[in-house]
């Protein structure tokens, strides 16, 4: 430590110091701000556009578009909602409800994935099939619903073969264009790392795919809830008083107030989904990829 | 120190005088052997001459630095001798298993550097439970102890680099192909790793190509410094680096080496110029 002369510091202990330092330098920890401020962070701006919306309800309702029985005021709806909530109705609706979108939605998950890994992998099955299943993509769900009927008759299945056949596409289309942008670098990477065929899939396609199927899924998921609303409305099962019932049934007895509070329950489970799982999943593919700015 | 300089086109018997002048003869089996080696590149109706008559030799154990041009092909050829290009006339062989270290790190983003390092181990065939281990032990090798959770957009370009020079080790390779790894390290991170590289070919009986654009570095890893010229690119000359190691980049013999080299380059681009 006294010695002062260069020349005499072990070479190699000194630039394994240096090396060490020039990392501290290269990657200083910030301290990030607690949960409860991130959460207000994410929070405000939605209750703001919750409010603004709100609002605007109201202000269309005083200008008296509309009389009160057919557009009914935030005022009168919420009240519904609470009641219809206490009363267990809406609650076995929107349950009914949910059960469904779950099934038909994980059908067709399982389908589209599956679909979707086969054509990616063979580029045969990838001419015969890929423009069909964008065509299929773009077929309005409600234009399957006669088919379903003559099917399975006005049952859960008919219901399900909708929900299923609007959203796998969707699914199958993520899977298929996140293999078409694999960087060709990663795909080198690995084939240089000695991964073939299934084993490379595996390795490097399916991973580095993953933030375009989880796009898929998420548009398989739109696809499937509205599919699933207009199911509910064209195919009513009977002692199955599920959501699209209640939407029907408000509808006959023009009970606006009702048919409001439904509504408002479909809008909140569709924001449910969408910002509580593929948001969420998306932000964390997002950062972990390092996709995100840091500095926003 | 003896400076052998073959100029002109390639000549097979140079290569030849090269191997005799390093005193191994036939006893040492070559690792790579390419004979006139072409890669054409069909870019909409042109065709690119990546590369043209390649002709070129690397003994087991043996270091060669690859020097030229930006676009004469380096690259090109890197990817042929790992197996994930063809040449389009010529053969190419290979003994041994490759690694290859790419320019840019292509480090798998959606995993850890550790499990970046442990997918190498896995698909080389390690068992898992000696993956993590291993992983340890190699990233502890390039100075990256402690950052082995990490995930590659949380290190620097440097640091990056290593990890993908941990990877590449991983494979333990027979002969590690490795296209400018150091380029973007400053020049003590280098320096260590350097000389790690040179302790890692020591241990596992390595054989390696190394591209740099560094004239320097090339005579400070390489045993043999072959220089391509570019389009098409060709071998256009090659120096013995008779330099004992260890070797550092300030080494006086590594720099009047490393003057010879770079003005033979400049007669090489001036060529170009001409043309
Ligand atoms: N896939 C490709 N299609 C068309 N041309 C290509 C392709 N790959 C490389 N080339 C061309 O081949 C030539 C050699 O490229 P290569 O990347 O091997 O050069 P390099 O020597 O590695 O350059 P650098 O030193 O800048 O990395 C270049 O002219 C490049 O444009
Ligand atoms: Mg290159």
């Amino acid at each position: 430590m006294t010695d002062v002369r260069t020349g005499s510091v072990p070479v190699s202990l000194s630039l394994d110091d240096e090396i060490a330092g020039l990392d501290a330098l290269d990657v200083a920890d910030a301290r990030l701000p607690g949960a409860g401020v991130r959460l207000w962070k994410a929070a405000w701006p939605k209750l703001a556009a919750l409010g603004l919306a709100l609002v605007l309800w109201q202000l269309i309702v005083w200008s008296r578009w509309k009389p009160d029985y057919v557009l009914p005021g935030p005022r009168v709806v919420f009240p519904q909602v609470v009641d219809d909530l206490r009363s267990g109705k809406l609650v076995r609706a929107t349950l009914i409800t949910l059960r469904r979108a779950a099934i038909g939605y994980s059908i067709a998950v399982v389908v589209g994935l599956a679909i979707g890994a086969m054509v990616s992998r063979w580029r045969t099955l990838r001419v015969a099939f890929g423009s069909f299943i964008t065509g299929l993509q773009t077929m309005p769900s409600i234009a399957w619903f006669p088919l379903a009927i003559l099917l399975f008759q006005k049952s859960e299945g008919a219901i399900m073969f909708v929900v299923a056949l609007g959203a796998a596409p969707a699914i199958a289309n993520g899977v298929i264009t996140g293999s078409d942008h694999v960087p060709p670098l990663l795909t080198r990477s690995g084939t240089a790392l000695g991964a073939r065929g299934l084993n490379l899939y595996r390795t490097v396609t399916l991973p580095a795919s993953l933030p375009s199927v989880l796009g898929g899924l998420k548009q398989g998921w739109a696809f499937a809830w509205r599919s699933l609303m207009a199911g509910e409305l064209l195919v009513i099962v009977a002692r199955s008083p599920s959501i699209g019932v209640r939407l029907q049934n408000a509808r006959d007895l023009a009970d606006a107030p009702q048919l409001v509070a439904t509504m408002i329950v479909i809008l909140v489970i569709g924001i449910c989904v969408d910002s509580l799982l593929f948001a969420t999943a998306e932000h964390a593919i997002r950062k972990r990829w390092g996709l995100i700015d840091p500095s926003r | 120190m003896t400076l052998l300089e073959r100029a002109g086109g390639p000549l097979v018997d140079g290569t030849e005088l090269a191997v005799a002048a390093a005193g191994d003869g036939a006893t040492k089996r070559d690792a790579i052997l390419l004979s006139g080696v072409g890669r054409v590149f069909r870019r909409g109706s042109t065709r690119v001459v990546a590369l043209d008559g390649i002709d070129l030799s690397v003994r087991r154990g043996e270091i060669v630095s690859l020097l030229g041009a930006s676009g004469c092909g380096k690259s090109t050829l890197l990817g042929i001798l790992a197996g994930l290009d063809q040449p389009t006339s010529g053969t190419a062989t290979v003994h041994g298993r490759t690694g290859l270290m790419f320019q840019e790190s292509a480090l798998f983003p959606w995993l850890t550097v550790r499990g970046n390092i442990e997918t190498a181990l896995r698909l080389r065939g390690v068992a898992r439970r000696d993956r993590r281990g291993l992983a340890e032990e190699l990233l502890a090798s390039v100075h990256l102890h402690g950052f082995g959770n990490r995930r590659p957009h949380e290190l620097s370009g440097g640091m990056r680099q290593r990890a993908a020079l941990a990877r590449a080790l991983a494979q333990d390779a027979d002969v590690l192909l490795m296209d400018e790894p150091f380029a973007a390290l400053d020049a003590i991170t280098r320096e260590v790793l350097h000389a790690e590289l040179e302790r890692q070919w020591g241990e596992r009986d390595l054989t390696a190509v190394f591209v740099t654009h560094d004239v320097r570095e090339a005579v400070r890893l390489g045993d043999r410094v072959v220089l391509l010229s570019s389009r098409p690119g060709r071998v256009a000359a090659e120096f013995v680096v008779d330099i004992e190691r260890p070797r550092r980049m300030e080494d006086h013999a590594v720099n009047e080496l490393a003057a010879v080299i770079t003005s033979r380059l400049h007669a090489e681009v001036q060529r170009h110029a001409r043309d």
